[in-house]
């Protein structure tokens, strides 16, 4: 069996008998992204040389008998929206094509703190915008399972990059299903944790209210290993929670009696795929042979989800991304052929003698905005930018913005009744497996509905996790959405883990050449 | 009182800085006059990721200053995004706080101690907190038309008290504004330096002109910015008001019928002028910034604030006038100098038991140095435990006005103490009965004088209180003024 069918506590328990260095691991990883990368285009940009040298140096710190962080030289990839120092993180923009930031995310310095080696910064969509990745302004990432097919978004070379087993773990972040999804479409597992779990610090904001970093792994003891090195309060993040972090890998060795499961009605309605529907079912069958009992409840408005989602998303958007404007952060047009342009506008308007509009022209540094923005931001991020800009306007406000707060409100009260009787929430992470590349790029409402079962976990600020439950006939992953609630990430583990326990869907990997 | 044919309203927006050490959101010094860009960090600079992290310190020194202008706190407050593109607002929108603001409905008590307007409260409509933006440098030298932004200032903390629309001249206005500038002084809250931008106000003025049929018709609200001193807040308004009323009589133009102008003050011309109104200005898209998290403050903690104010200046003064005896104009006086001047005051009262001499030696003697020589009363040589020695040799006769003031000046100038100096000078209380004899002897050689004086003319007993001056000058006029006028009853 190759090195890297090995999961990530696998591998870690290797580097620590010192059966594999870590430059060793590192440089097999390596290997793997030179040979399949190009077909698969998950990482926009690879490391070798800092995680190479970073690898030998925990594998000296090993050798010489001095303390190893938890993470003890795996290679962990990193989504390009977490700000890396020194490194170009781009967030799939061209407006941040060249950023380099001079700080490190809290969860970077966590992950160096830890040992993990960042091997490479993966390819979403852009600014987190998206459900297939195909949002990148550089490239569009291609599912491991069938390349013709998205594998998912926004974090879709978070989740790609560990089915071809181009790493073992990675990060990625989630504001309406963007770990989620992917980890779905993908056939990995992938965790949302409660908002405020991880710090957002370095996290280049999408929707600030919503964002979240989680853990995408091959398996939910891999999750837990990843997301107790994530996990905790940071003071340089006031929405970070001061609460404490419990041991995910030891609640998975504790057994899990009695488990009281809740199967969203609501979530096998119209839209869902005949195979997903029965692969849920399926799997929930399976947890009833495993002793959990399991009972149909109701998010009764959590049909109000998708359109509450994108009202807050693009409002919080809007305002996020005003800072790229060529002046102070972002792309800047050709400022040169930018005012010749204007002053040629204007010379026209004048010998036309139209001068009322002429004075009405653009101020340079009205039109540099305008210019710099209209050419480095990519039709999606527009899109957003501009519903929220509208929604957020002087008599729109209370209409849109203010009555998205509100039936916000009553999705977390559904949240809170159901989880006053079950443990854990069941249900499909998605309504369709991954689909071919280009079909819903010119149908944004379509690839909204993408996020259809995974918004109201952000919304209500509660964790998730997707874990593979089978196939489709054609051969592609079907996700489990398991959901928690606030703060109980280690239940959500634990039932996760029962279930990985006694299938293996999970140890499926994409066979590429 | 006034002939005008009209009422000037005046509703004041002032931004004082919070004299804290760190911003409002990052650790990064506030301090004034670093080299630009050097007190910067990701967060105050809105860098691509960073987060806000509310300094505790800054709302502090908010809460003191609503409690001290009589705010209401509400228990609940939140950070909202104003949204605007300007060079010098890196993250394109500021943290402020728009519908619940920390604080509201409070009061600042104006008076003029000259009498020139009824003392009356001036309304707060609200004061709440935000942070500063940059600076934008431009610098069009040659045409080059470049502009460069310092961002040290971004982040700052601000706190924006505005009023209500209360005042009624540009007196009234330059009143609110010393008394609020006082007031923050003495709560140690700002610097109040309007040259370094820790203190800014706006002014929001109109006019209602009668119409002589018992109605009053409001003119347009013009807006003023670039006010750079009090005084000239009180000529803008003056200046304002004028061209208000011309304008008016010219277009006959009222409220509601031309959008709210914004004009800045020239100081050099003294006039105003009409500013090109910013883009996209009415429509800022406030929402709450999901960065932060609301602040809660309990009744406790405001309870807490208000007996940790300490005495303000309008106590302070009610408190002189009573206790000491002073006038309101002195009170006003003293009050005005500050904490410092007031303990100097009252130490020199308490020692000497005369308010009034107390108020006249300290207004005319030690802040007229203070003013000479522009230091602080902190510094000055002569404390007051020392200048009462001083005056109660005056109080006790040992030497008069005239020449304690000059033993002041060498306290000054020397730093020696009163007894010291008065014993240099040979300055020492004269016997009564050799001051008793010094008079005999010289009316005995004046007998023209005991006559005049016998006569009536009892100012002629003046030439003998000279000479007897001239002869010992430790002697007290009065005294000997006195004592001559007994003996020559008795002759
Ligand atoms: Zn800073």
């Amino acid at each position: 069996m190759s090195l890297l069918n090995h999961t990530a506590t696998e591998l870690l328990a290797k580097l620590e008998s010192r059966e594999v260095s870590s430059a060793e691991l590192t440089a097999a990883y390596l290997k793997q992204i030179e040979t399949l990368d190009p077909q698969v285009q998950a990482y926009l940009r690879v490391l070798p040389e800092s995680a190479l040298a970073k690898a030998k140096e925990i594998d000296a710190r090993r050798a010489a008998g001095q303390p190893v962080g938890k993470l003890g030289g795996l290679p962990v990839a990193i989504k390009d929206v977490i700000c890396t120092q020194g490194e170009v993180t781009t967030c799939a923009s061209k407006m941040l094509e060249t950023f380099v930031p001079p700080y490190n995310a809290t969860v970077v310095e966590k992950l160096r703190a830890a040992d993990a080696v960042l091997i490479g910064k993966t390819n979403m969509d852009e600014f987190a915008m998206g459900g297939s990745t195909e949002n990148s302004a550089f490239q569009a990432t291609k599912n491991p399972w069938n390349l013709e097919c998205i594998p998912g978004g926004s974090s879709g070379g978070a989740a790609a990059c560990l089915a071809a087993s181009m790493a073992p773990l990675s990060v990625g972040t989630d504001t309406g299903g963007s770990i989620r999804q992917p980890a779905a479409l993908c056939g990995v597992t992938g965790m949302k944790p409660t908002y405020g779990r991880v710090s957002r610090y370095g996290l280049v904001a999408f929707a600030s209210s919503l964002d979240q970093i989680g853990p995408l792994a091959h398996t939910v003891e891999d999750a837990a290993l990843l997301l107790a090195v994530l996990a905790g309060h940071d003071p340089l993040d006031s929405t970070s929670a001061d609460v404490e972090v419990p041991d995910y890998r030891a609640a998975l060795s504790q057994p899990l009696k009695g488990l009281k499961i809740g199967v969203i009605k609501e979530h096998f309605g119209e839209g869902l795929d005949n195979e997903i529907a029965a692969a849920v079912q399926a799997a929930v069958q399976e947890y009833e042979k495993l002793g959990a009992t399991a009972k149909e409840i109701s998010l009764p408005h959590s049909k109000y989800g998708i359109a509450t989602y994108y009202i807050i998303a693009p409002c919080e958007a809007s305002s996020n991304l005003a800072r790229y404007d060529g002046v102070h952060y972002g792309y800047r047009t050709d400022e040169k052929a930018m005012l010749a342009e204007l002053d040629a506008e204007r010379a026209a308007l004048v010998k036309a003698g139209q001068q009322q509009e002429a004075d009405n022209l653009d101020t340079p540094l009205v039109r540099l905005y305008r210019q710099s923005r209209a050419e480095g931001f990519g039709p999606e991020v527009k899109r957003r930018i501009m519903l929220g800009t509208y929604a957020l306007s002087a008599g729109y406000y209370d209409a849109y913005y203010l009555k998205a707060l509100k039936v916000r409100r009553l999705i977390r009260q559904d949240y809170d009744h159901a989880f006053k009787e079950v443990d854990v929430i069941l249900g499909p992470t998605t309504p369709t497996p991954a689909f071919k590349m280009g079909e819903k790029l010119n149908d944004p409402l379509a690839m909204y509905l993408e996020d259809l079962y995974t918004v109201t976990a952000n919304l209500a600020g509660v964790g998730g996790i997707s874990i593979p439950c089978g196939f489709t006939k054609s051969n592609l992953p079907i996700g489990l959405q398991i959901q928690a609630p606030a703060f109980a990430e280690a239940k959500c583990l634990q039932a996760a883990h029962l279930f990985q326990q006694a299938t293996d869907w999970h140890n499926r990997r994409a066979k590429l050449q | 009182m006034s002939e005008r044919p009209y009422d000037i309203v005046i509703g004041l927006e002032v931004h004082v800085q919070l004299k804290t050490r760190t911003k409002l959101f990052c650790r990064c010094s506030t301090q004034f006059g670093l080299s630009p860009n050097t007190s910067t960090c990701p967060v105050c600079i809105g860098m691509p990721g960073s987060l806000p992290v509310m300094n505790r310190e800054a709302f502090g020194l908010a809460l003191k200053t609503a409690v001290a202008i009589n705010c209401h706190i509400p228990e609940f407050t939140k950070w909202d995004r104003k949204q605007y593109y300007y060079p010098d607002l890196p993250k394109g929108y500021q943290i402020s706080q728009y519908d619940l603001p920390m604080s509201e409905k409070g009061w600042l008590e104006i008076s003029d101690p000259k009498g020139e307007f009824e003392p009356k409260k001036v309304g707060i409509t609200r004061a709440h907190l935000e942070e500063d933006a940059g600076k934008s440098l431009h610098d069009e030298v040659a045409g080059k038309a470049d502009s460069r932004i310092d961002l040290n200032r971004t982040g700052t903390p601000l706190l924006e008290i505005v009023s209500e629309p209360d005042m009624r001249s540009p007196r009234e206005a330059k009143a609110y504004l010393t008394e609020l500038k006082l007031l923050l002084e003495y709560l140690d809250v700002s610097d109040c330096n309007m040259q370094e931008g820790s203190l800014r106000v706006d002014a929001n003025v109109n006019l209602h002109i009668h119409n002589g049929e018992g109605q009053k018709i409001a003119t347009p609200i013009v807006e003023i910015k670039n006010m750079n001193s009090f005084r000239a807040v009180e000529r803008a308004l003056a200046y304002e008001a004028q061209r208000q009323y011309e304008v008016y009589q010219e277009t006959g133009r009222t409220i509601g019928q031309v959008p709210k102008q914004t004009r800045g003050w020239d100081d050099q011309a003294m006039v105003t002028r009409g500013q090109r109104h910013k883009e996209e200005s009415s429509d800022y898209r406030y929402f709450p910034d999901p960065d932060l998290c609301p602040v809660i403050t309990t009744a406790a903690e405001v309870e807490a604030v208000r007996n940790n104010l300490g005495e303000l200046p309008a106590q302070l003064r009610v408190r002189l006038e009573s206790t000491y005896g002073i006038t309101p104009y002195d009170s006003d006086v003293i009050v005005s100098q500050g904490r410092p001047t007031v303990e100097y005051f009252v130490t020199l009262a308490e020692a000497t038991a005369d308010g009034k001499r107390a108020s006249n030696w300290v207004q005319q003697e030690v802040l007229r140095v203070l003013n000479e020589t522009g230091g602080a009363i902190s510094d000055f040589p002569v404390k007051a435990a020392g200048l009462a020695v001083l005056v109660k040799a005056v109080i006790d006769g040992e030497l008069d006005v005239s020449r304690a003031k000059e033993v002041f000046n060498d306290m000054v100038a020397t730093g020696k103490s009163a007894a010291a100096i008065m014993q240099e000078r040979g300055i020492e209380k004269v016997d009564s009965s050799a001051l008793k004899a010094l008079c005999a002897e010289l009316l005995a050689a004046s007998p023209r004088i005991v006559a005049d004086v016998k006569a009536g003319k009892e100012q002629a007993v003046g030439a003998i209180v000279g000479q007897a001056k001239r002869k010992n000058p430790n002697v007290s006029p009065g005294e000997v003024r006195a004592i001559c006028l007994e003996l020559i009853q008795e002759m």
